[in-house]
This record gives structure tokens, sequence and C-alpha cells, in this order.
């Protein structure tokens, strides 16, 4: 079960207070033993392979079967979509990316909204809402129950759309927005050949590799990898910013971290406005030593 | 083809935000308002399919009169006509609902055989217009794509997910968003822009009517902590790692 889920599971327990927690599973196992440990009353699993809409559809026929108040999924890309389909079905409000919880009667919930450089507060009258979570913002945290399993049968009509392909990339990257921490490259690393010293302080932390704007303009990484305004939003425990200015867009996308470590050159660097932690010099001798550092303390 | 393209107006990324007077909205002044970046592409890759295919791009949006010169430039780049959906009080960051069902009834009327939107405006964040407006009218959906090839039998689209490249088939008519990588957005052309001006702009004025969903406040994030230049150079490593460790405890 992705740690997004558990979290999602574990708010659930958290707000329902004694009352009925379901996790829907769409695969050929439950993960009973997971997801009671989270907090699930009950675990409804139906094999159903993965199509936007059949999912979102197999999710609302749950909250009706079920007559939930709240649907609740990661806001990972498919749960976001999921999210926003299942809630179209029920015809019911959707709000995404949530960030806090701030009441229950009436639901008010909080989430970021202009790339994070502010935080709306929402309130719904309806009934039923549907939220997706930020990712590693509420924390996991066991409510351990026993599940009853529910093998589903929900018929859901195919609606012409078909995932056909999975290809898995060669390098198994971490995922940015569910990482818990983050080592970023700049354009001042010169050449995608330099992020060499980036994926190996990444390797000794557990890390996942990210990317500003300009370094995926120009070519020498995925754009997959790219955080700000027009990239990811993470929040990660730990973040750091290597030969990365800190244009207002890319802190649009980290500003959330709990700690940020800036290491520029230029002193006079952005960045170093926002960051916990500074250190003024040149990425090519700091970031090894800070790898040799790393790896000196584990071993 | 009746290739329909969903555009919005948002504030630019430079935009240094402040709160309105009572609160609940972003400060107007002195803010530039933009295509929604992702919108793009979205644009891009319906002239590309009129531009296979053949057919008519139809540009639609939901906002203020002022949402008018926007859908003036999706004109300018190629667009055929455009329609605006034109409600006075809609600020941004309203729940999708709401706005899904307005833009999904005149979608229908146009009678799309495809559907394209930017991945998520740049305001909202939401990335739900897209999947509401299909589930609204029914159709297939895919989000998110950085990959387009117009098939016999719809259409087959790509793109990043857990780790891994998704392929979905899709028959028509659908609806799909897309993400940057997907295109390269053309720039609008001189001649484009004095074309656009004499192009159909519809206007079609609507009520947000009482929504179940209200803003109730919008705040500044909490200011972050003063931080501190541990020291310069590679001396200051093993400092920065004992304090990441014992103050910070992240590592």
């Amino acid at each position: 079960m992705k740690k997004s889920s558990l979290e999602a599971v574990s708010l659930a327990s958290t707000l329902a207070q004694g009352g009925k927690v379901i996790a829907a599973v769409f695969t050929k196992s439950s993960f009973k033993n997971q997801l009671e440990k989270a907090g699930a009353t009950i675990v409804a699993f139906q094999d159903i392979s993965y199509s936007p809409t059949k999912h979102g559809e197999a999710l609302a026929q749950l909250a009706k079967k079920y007559n939930s108040a709240l649907i609740l999924a990661s806001a990972t890309l498919h749960g976001k979509e999921v999210g926003a389909l299942c809630s179209a079905s029920l015809d019911c409000p959707f709000l995404a990316d949530v960030v806090e919880i701030a009441g229950t009667q009436p639901l008010k919930v909080k989430h970021p909204v202009y790339a994070g450089k502010a935080i709306a507060t929402f309130e719904s009258k309806a009934a039923q809402n549907v939220l997706t979570l930020r990712p590693n913002v509420f924390t996991y945290a066991d409510h351990p129950t026993t599940a009853n399993e529910s093998a589903e049968q929900t018929q859901i009509a195919n609606v012409g759309e078909m995932l056909v392909d999975f290809v898995k990339s060669a390098k198994a990257k971490k995922e940015l927005t569910e990482s818990d921490i983050i080592v970023s490259g700049g354009r001042g690393l010169g050449g995608p050949e330099h992020f060499d010293i980036i994926e190996q302080l990444a390797d000794a932390l557990g890390a996942a590799v990210g990317a500003s704007r300009a370094v995926v303009d120009a070519g020498w990484r995925p754009h997959s990898d790219q955080v700000g305004q027009t990239g990811k939003t993470v929040s990660p425990k730990l973040y750091i910013a290597c030969a990365i200015s800190g244009a207002v867009q890319h802190l649009a996308g980290m500003r959330s971290s709990k700690v940020i470590v800036a290491i520029n050159k230029d002193k006079d660097a952005p960045i170093f406005k926002i960051a916990d932690y500074g250190i003024i010099g040149d990425v090519f001798e700091v970031v090894p030593a800070l790898t040799k550092e790393i790896l000196k303390r584990k071993g | 083809m009746k290739i329909v393209v969903c555009v919005k107006r948002v504030p630019d990324t430079e935009t240094k935000v402040k709160i309105s007077a009572d609160g609940k909205a972003l400060d107007q002044s002195g803010v530039n308002y933009i295509l929604n970046p992702y919108d793009e592409f979205a644009v891009e890759q319906a002239l590309q399919l009129k531009e296979s295919a053949g057919g008519e791009v139809i540009a639609i949006s939901l906002g203020t009169a002022e949402t008018e010169k926007i859908l003036r430039t999706t004109l300018a780049m190629g667009a055929d006509k455009a329609i605006l959906l034109k409600a006075d009080n809609y600020t941004g960051i309203t729940e999708t609902r709401t706005i899904a069902k307005l833009l999904a009834t005149k979608i229908k009327e146009v009678g799309a055989d495809i559907i394209f939107f930017g991945r998520q405006s740049i305001d909202n964040d939401a990335a739900a217009l897209g999947p509401s407006i299909a589930r609204e009218l029914s159709l297939p959906f895919c989000g998110l794509i950085t990959k387009f090839e117009k098939t016999n039998e719809g259409i087959k689209v790509g793109r990043e997910a857990d780790g891994g490249i998704e392929t979905f088939t899709l028959s028509l008519p659908c609806v799909v968003s897309a993400n940057k990588g997907l295109n390269t957005p053309r720039y609008a052309s001189l001649k484009g822009v004095m074309a656009a001006k004499t192009k159909p702009l519809e206007t079609i004025p609507v009520q947000l009517s009482d929504q179940l969903v209200s803003v109730v406040s919008l705040e500044l994030p909490g200011a972050r902590k003063e931080g501190k230049i541990v020291a310069e150079g590679s001396a200051a490593v093993e400092q920065l790692v004992k304090l990441l460790h014992e103050e910070a405890k992240v590592i």
C-alpha cells in the first residue's frame, strides 16, 4: 500500500470518530492487514484494471452503498482524477490538495491556491464531499482495528477508455511528491552531466531528485523532475536546493517543505531568504563534501 | 472534427499575492492576467489536430468580462470561434462542480468530438474541471497527457505515472488534459492577432448560483522562521549535518 494511501485511511479513522471507515481497493488482494492497522473497519475490494472513469465510478458506487459522508483519496495523479470523476458521479463538491481539516460540522478544509502562494479555507454545506489529500502532510498513525472484508461486484459499464500499456522507467525513480527528502539541482550546475553529484547525495540520503524549471527547459532533466509552479508541488521533511537561485515560481513548488537547505555561491540568491540553513559556496565542493559526511555518519 | 478547447484566465506566475480587504480573495491591483500556461498546450494540440484531421477549433471559457482578452489570444493562435460564459462574480478559486455543469451544458450544445483542457489552472490547482466535465457528459477521460495520436478508432495518448509511461486508447467523443511536454505552443502571429479581432466570439451571461462551497478566508502562508547561513564552503558541511540531525531532526 502506498504511504499516502495509508495516510488517508489513518485520517479517515480520526475523522470517523468510531464510525465506519471503508477502504476501497481495486486489486485482487484486499491488503486487509495494512488497512485495518491504519483504521479501516471495512475493506471493500474488487479487481478492476485501472482506467480513470472506471475507478471513479466504482468509488462512487461504494460511496452510495455505504452512504459515506466523506470520500478521501491521496492527491496523487491517479487519486486526483479518480476523486474528481467520483465527485462528478455523485454530484457532490470536490476539494483538491487539502492540507488541513479545519472543521467537520460543517466541513471546513484548507488547501493551497495560486501555486501555494496563499491558503484558502473552504466551507461545504454539502452532505457528501470528496477530498484529495496532499501526500506527506497528514502524518500516519496506527489505529488498529478489525476490518471486515467485502468482495465487491460492482458492474461498471465500459466507457471507451482503456489502459493498453504501462512501461516502467528503466531507472526506478522515487516519486517527488511522496518523498520525505528531496535534493534539487538548478542551472548553476552547468550541464546535465553534473547532476551526478546531486544523484549521489540523493542516494546517500535515500532522497528523490528534483530540478528547477531552467534545467528542465534546457533538456537536462525530464519534466517529471521539475519542482515549481508549472511542475510539481512537494512537501518533504527536507529540501536541499543546490545551485538554485530561488525564483518565485520555484519557491511556489517547495515552500511548504518542513526544512529547507540552500547551497549557492551567490550570497544574494533569493533562496537564502526562505532557507532554514544555508551554505554559501561552490556546489561542486559543498555537495560532494556533504555526501561524504552523510556516508561517514551512516557507516 | 469539432474540436473544443476549454481555457482559463489566471494571474501570471510572477504575481505577488496580496489578500483583498474582505480577507477572502486575491487583491487584484497590479495583477497581470494571462492564458493559463497549461491551456497553451491544449490550444496547440487542438490546432495541430485541426491541421491534420480538418474541422474547427472552438475555444470556451467561463470568467468575468475580462476573459474575452484571453479568448482573443486563442483566436489569434488559430482557433476559429470562441464562447465566453460570463460570470461577473467569478474569482477563479471556486469549487469545480458549479462551473463544470455550466460549461458542460454549453459544450454539449456545441457537439464536440474531442475536448482539450490544460492539466490544471495555476490559481485553483485542482485539475478537476476536465474529469468533472467528462463525467457530466459521460465521456472517456485521460489527464496530463504528454503524447497524443489520432487513430482510426479514436485517439491514443500517453502520460507519465508511477515512474513509467501509461498509454490509453479513448474512443470519440472524449476529454483529455494536456501536460507540459505534449507540444511546443505556437505564438500568435501579427496576422493571427489581426484576424482574431473579427472572428466570432459569443458572450453568454451565466449565474453562479448559490454554491454549497464557499471561501471562508484566504491567507498568506505562515512566515517561515528566519534561517541562518551555517558558514561558507565545504567547511560548513560538518556543522550542517549536525544541525540537520540534532536541531532540525530531519536526518
